[in-house]
């Protein structure tokens, strides 16, 4: 390896590019490059993790983060570029499980799992592919172990319940206890020595988020190593020892997070200035009238909650993970058929029993879901398909669609809403996570809804775009519209919204308003749920 | 409450990064657009070189397009459940039970071919109607349903003709589907061809066509977006039916009698045709015009082999064959890189 060896010394190693106590390097990538059609989703790549580290890969929505944790995998083979793995020179295209044979662990954007498929199923379900001499399985010592792993990692699931039951939530962490339990146990070869993780934290309150960054810690001290993508500066500022920051495919940097300040990372991420715009928040009148109102709302996990916005107010709901404060959202759409109660909609009654999605849209209601590839957008229609999808009715004129009519439309909303590339011929599955989020968004708020109802907004959207939507939200707000955010995100909370409802036991349990609406404040109110306070407060949301 | 502001620099212009995207599905690379039209003028030329007394004749080129119509008016229908997500194998016994009721009330009851007609076409519906009725209300597999309705369709056509041929349909109906001729070809001909463009309308100029395409697609994300999934597959299962209707009618039309298994062997050649048609015009679509293509290409390759002598299983294989390599080809043109996701 002398040709690579010479190439190092003559690159110019950033200077903080070191970790104290010369932990021995786990990977080292060089000059990945990787071109889909005209795109270059890689290009001449670099990444270094070391043993005892949790490396943070930041960098805006399609600069190649997940396109790179793909080529480590295996599942996408570069057009150019070499990898060390430990102390090994490992050549492209990788062999089909040859990074888990190395001891590398991935849990992917799209988690990865197998919805048909119960809990225990899919954390051991590599237990299937290595079973060895005969076929048989015990059944029950099956359910054992993996109730035994949930346990360990303090999930409180019945490993017989099918997937497609969890909530988005649950499934972030099974998808994580599998891909950090794989071979761990004593009969397995390679223990993890480093853990991959896309945006797994997208779902995940604080509380949770912090569990999981307790168990990678502990992986680490142990002499893993994590490398882990994310677009929360909170969480990327406590938990990661060093980042590395991609744009346009290309390395923009790798910082000690210690050693660099907010505005220069989101600098080093977005490559251009981010301004405080002077625009302030433009608080919902007091005055205004109360346009939504419902009552008596019970869902699976929520019983009677009454809640009211204002036109041009901005609510937040949120609540520990499995409080089920986003059942309201899609109670309130018709999209779940076990809610009831009444809502009352600018003067308009309407029975949430009977309630249908078409229905909801007729009243002028938006639902913007979390599960974004099942209930979202079309991954295999085109960017323009699926943004014109609500409208596409009104180009329809004297018996025509007027397509170019409505290719003009699809191109301005790519363009308003910054969707990359700004090509509405591509399907959807081509773009990436983030610029899915925004084809989601911009096809719901087309339409001028009056009610607007979303589920994390914007996960997996980078910190510019984080802005833009924050931005289109506000609008919508000032222009009359009523606007209620369910979300695990505390800080985004904070920053959008005049008041939130936090929930506990099935219930609203408190309220905070105006100056009380901070990140810290939502934090204990949702954490005092858990703790011995429990009992005091009912009911404190109408 | 932050509102921040982004201000581009120079050196990261949006088009740097996507000038030529990856296009998959509408609008797909050229090539590919015009792969089976282009195989379409070769296979052409090759048997008029093979065969120039007996290939490129007026007369061979009118029984072509006419005898195709039946397969094209089938092969229309079945675009319907393909493009929502159903496969409706039942298709092919609706149309021979179509051709049979036909004949029978015009032959035996001497009924008046119009009111037939609209028999046929109404016990089509109904066909569709319960395999609709079943298959989205119920929740229902399609495939199941559709091969135990058109197990029975078949049993139906069976027992009403006591297994024999019926002969002795109307003439009228027989004057206005083949020997009425226009341009040298039957009048059946242009049935086909008025149909594929009310459906290649239907598709592409009207917003159901986006709608069953999401349907298809995307059950749930439609059903979110306001969509009435469920009409909208029933609607298509019974258009599928009355299309298959419509088609028997022409069956029978053209040979002036119905036979009590007529009909089945038109399944398999009408799905080769829609997946092979999904390989052209847009490629990675179910789409009209390429279901049209298709169907013409099929049997003009049959005609051919069979001019140059080859022998009447030639047709099952070279369907067959055209089906494995049209499922082939429209997997590679959809794959994408699914396993890590987004
Ligand atoms: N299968 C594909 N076909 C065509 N282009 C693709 C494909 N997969 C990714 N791309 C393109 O490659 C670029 C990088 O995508 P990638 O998914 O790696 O971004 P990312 O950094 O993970 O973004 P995000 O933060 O939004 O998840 C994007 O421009 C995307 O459109
Ligand atoms: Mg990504």
């Amino acid at each position: 390896m002398e040709a690579t060896d010479s190439r190092s010394s003559a690159l110019t190693v950033d200077p903080s590019d070191h970790v104290p106590g010369g932990h021995p390097l786990l990977l080292r990538a060089r000059d990945i490059t990787k071109q889909y059609g005209g795109t270059r989703a890689l290009d001449g790549a670099e990444l270094e993790v070391r043993a005892g580290e949790i490396h943070g890969l930041l960098g805006e929505n399609g600069s190649g983060k997940s396109t790179f944790i793909k080529v480590l995998a295996g599942v996408v083979a570069p057009d150019a570029g070499s990898l060390k793995l430990f102390d090994d020179d490992v050549s492209f295209p990788l062999a089909p499980g040859e990074s888990h044979r190395r001891g590398l662990r991935f849990v992917h954007q799209s988690l990865g799992l197998i919805p048909s498929l119960d809990i225990a199923e899919n954390l051991l379900v590599e237990r299937f592919a290595l079973a060895r001499r005969s076929g048989y399985i015990d059944w029950r010592r099956f359910y054992d172990d993996a109730a035994e792993l949930l346990d360990r990692y303090g999930l409180k699931l019945d490993p017989r319940r099918p997937l497609a039951e969890l909530a988005p939530i649950d499934r972030s962490l099974v998808a994580i206890v599998r891909a950090v339990a794989t071979g761990t146990e004593p009969d397995h070869s390679a223990a993890p020595r480093l853990l991959v993780l896309d945006e797994p934290t997208v779902f995940l309150p604080r509380g949770e988020v912090a569990r999981i960054f307790d168990m990678l810690r502990g992986l680490v001290a142990s002499g893993a190593g994590v490398l882990f993508v994310s677009h929360r500066m909170d969480e990327v500022r406590e938990y990661t020892d060093r980042v590395t920051v991609l744009r346009d495919g290309r390395n923009a940097g790798t910082r000690v997070t210690a050693e660099v300040d907010d505005s220069a990372l989101v600098r080093l991420i977005v490559g251009s200035q981010v301004t405080p715009s002077s625009a302030g928040l433009e608080l919902a009148d007091e005055h205004n009238a109360t346009v939504v109102e419902v009552t008596g709302f019970a869902s699976k996990s929520l019983r009677h909650v009454d809640l009211s916005v204002r036109s041009g107010e901005i609510v937040g709901l949120t609540g520990l993970a499995g409080s089920g404060y986003e059942e309201i959202l899609y109670g309130l759409f018709g999209a779940h058929t076990q809610a009831t109660g009444t809502l009352n909609l600018h003067g308009r009654e309407l029975a949430l029993r009977k309630h249908t999605p078409r229905a909801a849209i007729a009243a002028g209601i938006a639902l913007i879901p979390a599960d974004r590839l099942r209930d979202g957008v079309s991954g295999t229609a085109t960017v323009e398909e699926n943004l014109t999808l609500n409208v596409v009715g009104s180009f329809f004129r004297t018996m025509l669609l007027r397509r170019r009519e409505l290719r003009r439309r699809a191109g301005e909303l790519a363009r308003d809403y910054r969707v990359r590339p700004p090509n509405v011929n591509l399907t959807v599955d081509c773009l990436s996570g983030g610029n899915q989020q925004k084809v989601l968004l911009a096809k719901w708020l087309v339409g001028e809804p009056s009610l607007i109802l979303l589920h994390e907004p914007t996960q997996g959207v980078d910190v510019g775009a984080r802005a833009d939507i924050a931005g289109f939200l506000q609008r919508l707000a000032s222009s009359g519209a009523s606007i209620v955010i369910a979300s695990a995100e505390y800080e985004q909370l904070a920053s959008l919204c005049t008041r939130v409802v936090i929930f506990r036991d099935g219930r609203a349990s408190s309220v905070l308003e105006r100056e009380d609406v901070t990140k810290e404040r939502i934090l204990s109110e949702c954490l005092r749920g858990s703790a011995q306070f429990a009992g005091d407060q009912e009911g404190g949301s109408s | 409450m932050t509102i921040t502001e982004r201000v581009e620099t120079p050196d990261v212009t949006p088009d740097q990064r996507g000038r030529r995207p990856r296009l998959i599905g509408i609008n797909g690379p050229s090539l590919e657009r015009i792969a089976l039209p282009m195989t379409f003028l070769f296979v052409i030329v090759l048997f008029s070189v093979l065969r120039p007394q007996t290939f490129p004749t007026s007369a061979n080129v009118s029984s072509i397009l006419s005898s195709q119509a039946v397969l094209v008016v089938l092969t229309l229908g079945i675009l319907g459940p393909l493009i929502v997500g159903d496969l409706d194998i039942s298709a092919a016994a609706v149309a021979g039970l179509s051709a049979m009721l036909v004949v029978i009330l015009t032959a035996n009851h001497h009924m008046n071919f119009v009111l037939a007609v609209v028999i046929s076409l109404g016990c089509a519906c109904l066909i569709g109607l319960v395999n609709g009725i079943l298959a989205a209300v119920m929740g229902l597999d399609t495939l199941i349903v559709t091969l135990g309705t058109g197990s029975l369709a078949t049993g139906i056509t069976a027992w009403i003709s006591n297994n024999n041929t019926i002969t002795g349909l109307a003439p009228t109906l027989v004057k206005i589907v083949v020997t009425d001729q226009l341009w040298g070809v039957s009048v059946e001909f242009y049935y086909g061809l008025a149909l594929c463009l009310i459906v290649f309308y239907l598709l592409r100029y009207t917003p159901l066509g986006r709608r069953m395409l999401i349907v298809g697609q995307a059950r749930e994300v439609a059903r979110l977006s306001g969509i009435n999934v469920n009409r909208v597959r029933i609607g298509s299962l019974v258009f599928c039916s009355a299309m298959a209707g419509l088609a028997g009618i022409l069956y029978a039309g053209t040979s002036g009698a119905a036979s009590a298994t007529g009909g089945a062997e038109l399944l398999l050649p009408a799905y080769a045709a829609a997946f092979l048609g999904a390989t052209t015009i847009t490629p990675g679509r179910f789409n009209a015009f390429g279901a049209l293509i298709a169907v013409y290409f099929l049997a003009t390759g049959i005609t051919g082999l069979q001019l140059l002598g080859a022998q009447n299983y030639v047709q099952q294989i070279f369907y067959g064959v055209a089906l494995l390599l049209a499922v082939t080809v429209s997997s590679v043109i959809r794959r994408t890189p699914k396993p890590a996701g987004p």
